[in-house]
């Protein structure tokens, strides 16, 4: 297996350089969660440019972050925002700065395996920030029922299941949390991996997945993404102005119109926990980081071309793949904001 | 393990008696030498890797020291890191598996080469070997989906019924765990104990068995105290290699032990091992001392691996000293 995969880079190494001279090929690395999304992007965008080739590997957003850092891939893809630090390593080692640019948006959600509730459950703050601490451990618990009148909740105690792996849908949670939750915020904080007061760890979404079917009482979070194309069941959470919202393309979308007016120009921003009537709370930008300069001027102009048929185009295509759009709002700002790749 | 032996001091004599420009022309001299670097860069490579995990993981042995064994919490925000329930939890989990694999696994080696009829024993041997090329994501897979629900469903609950005295067998059943983890990897460590124990029990030589036959011996008495003996550290062998597999297996591990760093002495406790917190964590490590302490877990494996291989060869040595020992007498 091993040894078949190895000829099977060489064999793509060879030809990589044989293509060399003949195309322009521009390297990604980063994010997974997008990783759907972008390949199809740059395989239509490869129909368009046949003499452009975007190759992007999905190593994970800190992989992504440290690639572009070290200058290994042309540009890094990220879940969460690089933070203040990784952008002064970047700016002290390449003497410019690198620039955030939203892609899509994604989002995550509660799902559970309750046996005997078919009921779509409502879940407040204080109970997905109480049952990850560790305080509520039985299904009945007052926080959860009061949000939940009519549906009988069993007395049986709650299985919390997380992510084990570093993961971006881990980043979107725990930033989720670290804002309705002071307690979470100082004891356990945000990232791609952190020290879990309790549950199991599952590697993945499809052992997530598993665990969670498999398990009944259990009560975990997953990509909406995967959720619908799995049809697993999961429930509304309560955003900011009080409403129970269930996750769809359109409250994602709500999400990232309400957080958009205090959009800052360097898009680092979470949009979590944003305002909005019907937005829903878990949601979250996935971004593109493109250095500000590039001393190719093919492969500037190439990234330049790319990013902004993305913004126009390219968000034709992320309905099909279950990723909501960007609002119109960040789209403009984006588009002026590429002009600062040179 | 015992033909090797015998052909190599036949040749020594022969190339000896020759000189040196005459075993160059012959080519057995420029053989000696490129064979010499290949066996030499088994040994550079094992030396790079220390270095290289050695070098790699400078900041967490400055910042913990010692307390990097000692202590359990793991927390990569606030910069933590303690490997105790990493070894803790490979170490559980390799003993699981070896207490379930090699009794079924050296049973079935000694079926296979003594018991079974040829036409049997070779079939069943190329199933064996199917068995050990598996890739161990799918073990995993198939751990998730089948073994964990029958542990939690029924072995566990069962297990607690009887033996729920044992602090061994207490405590909630999720079905992951150190116990499913431990049956994980025996069903994965089982193909490479039979595969190994019975070529080395085949090539025990005719006459051993004909000496114990002839002194009145049943079958079994000849198979059980003069074939498993003489073909001791061949078996040894087996073992050690499923041993190594069950510390560095990754993704099997992962996905059914509930990837949880903690301690607990029930086999039911959610855990975690070395391999699989680096597999985990690894490529989304933020932060250099984050990167390092994985690192550092890395070199950790290591010298576990080390440590019990060398501990098992000296094990070998003493008991093949005095089995010899009792046989002459």
């Amino acid at each position: 297996m091993k040894r078949i995969t190895g000829l099977l880079l060489v064999v793509l190494a060879v030809a990589g350089v044989l293509r060399a001279d003949s195309a322009l090929s521009i390297t990604g690395a980063g994010a997974t969660f997008p990783y759907p999304m972008y390949s199809k992007w740059f395989d239509e965008y490869h129909k368009k440019n046949a003499n452009l080739e975007i190759n992007y590997q999905s190593i994970g957003s800190g992989g992504g972050i440290k690639q572009v850092t070290e200058g290994t891939v042309d540009f890094g893809a990220t879940d969460g925002p690089m933070n203040d630090e990784q952008l002064k390593a970047f700016q002290d080692k390449h003497g410019f700065r690198i620039l955030h640019f939203p892609t899509v948006l994604g989002a995550d959600v509660p799902s559970y395996n309750l046996p005997g509730v078919s009921a779509e459950l409502n879940f407040t703050q204080e109970a997905i920030s109480g049952i990850f601490l560790g305080k509520i451990t039985k299904w009945n618990d007052p926080a959860i029922a009061a949000a939940n009148k009519g549906v009988s909740l069993p007395a049986n105690d709650i299985v919390v299941v997380h992510r084990s792996e570093g993961s971006g849908t881990t980043y979107i949670w725990t930033d989720y949390l670290s804002k309705v939750s002071q307690e979470w915020k100082t004891k356990v904080g945000k990232g791609a991996s952190v020290n879990w007061p309790v549950g199991l760890g599952a590697k993945g979404n499809e052992s997530l997945a598993g665990t969670i079917k498999n398990t009944p009482n259990s009560f975990g979070y997953v990509e909406l993404i995967y959720a619908i194309q799995n049809s697993m069941p999961y429930g509304r959470v309560r955003n900011s102005s009080g409403a129970f919202i269930k996750a769809d393309l359109v409250s994602v979308t709500a999400a990232a119109a309400g957080a958009a007016k205090d959009m800052p120009d360097d898009f680092r921003v979470s949009i979590t926990d944003a305002p909005g009537k019907t937005a829903y709370p878990i949601s979250s930008f996935t971004w593109l980081l493109v250095p500000a300069n590039f001393s190719d001027a093919t492969k500037r102009e190439a990234i330049k071309g790319f990013v902004k048929w993305m913004l126009a185009e390219g968000q034709n295509y992320t309905e099909a793949l279950s990723y909501a759009k960007l609002p119109k709002e960040v789209v403009a700002k984006e588009l002026k904001a590429l002009n600062d790749v040179q | 393990m015992a033909t090797t032996t015998n052909t190599v001091p036949s040749a020594g004599p022969v190339a000896g008696s020759r000189s040196f420009l005459s075993r160059l022309r012959q080519g057995d001299e420029i053989a000696r030498m490129i064979t010499f670097l290949f066996a030499a860069s088994v040994v550079l490579v094992t030396l790079l890797l220390v270095f290289e995990l050695w070098q790699g993981s400078v900041l967490p042995r400055h910042k913990f020291g010692f307390n990097f064994f000692r202590t359990s919490v793991w927390d990569p925000i606030f910069e933590q890191f303690g490997a105790l329930p990493f070894i803790y939890g490979t170490l559980v989990t390799a003993a699981v598996s070896l207490l379930i694999a090699v009794p079924l696994g050296i049973g079935a080696a000694i079926f296979l080469a003594e018991l079974a009829p040829a036409r049997v024993s070779d079939t069943l041997e190329f199933f064996i070997d199917l068995l050990a090329a598996v890739p161990s994501v799918i073990y995993g897979v198939l751990g998730i989906f089948i073994v964990v629900p029958l542990m939690r469903q029924y072995v566990q609950p069962a297990l607690k019924h009887s033996l729920g005295f044992l602090p061994l067998f207490q405590g909630p059943a999720y079905g992951v765990g150190f116990l499913t983890a431990g049956i994980v990897l025996a069903i994965m460590v089982i193909p490479y104990i039979i595969s190994v124990s019975r070529e080395v029990l085949l090539s025990v030589p005719r006459d051993q068995r004909e000496a114990a036959l002839s002194l009145g011996a049943t079958r079994w008495e000849s198979t059980w105290k003069v074939v498993v003996p003489f073909a001791r550290a061949g078996i040894f062998g087996s073992i050690f290699l499923a041993l190594a597999r069950a510390l560095g297996e990754t993704m099997a591990v992962t996905m059914v032990i509930g990837n949880t760093p903690v301690i607990s002495a029930s086999l039911f406790s959610p855990g975690y091992s070395i391999a699989a917190v680096i597999a985990n964590e690894f490529t989304e490590a933020t932060g250099d001392l984050h990167t390092e302490s994985l690192i550092e877990l890395g070199l950790v494996l290591f010298i576990l691996t080390f440590v019990l291989n060398g501990f098992a060869r000296l094990l070998i040595v003493a008991t093949s000293q005095r089995g010899s020992g009792r046989g002459q007498a």
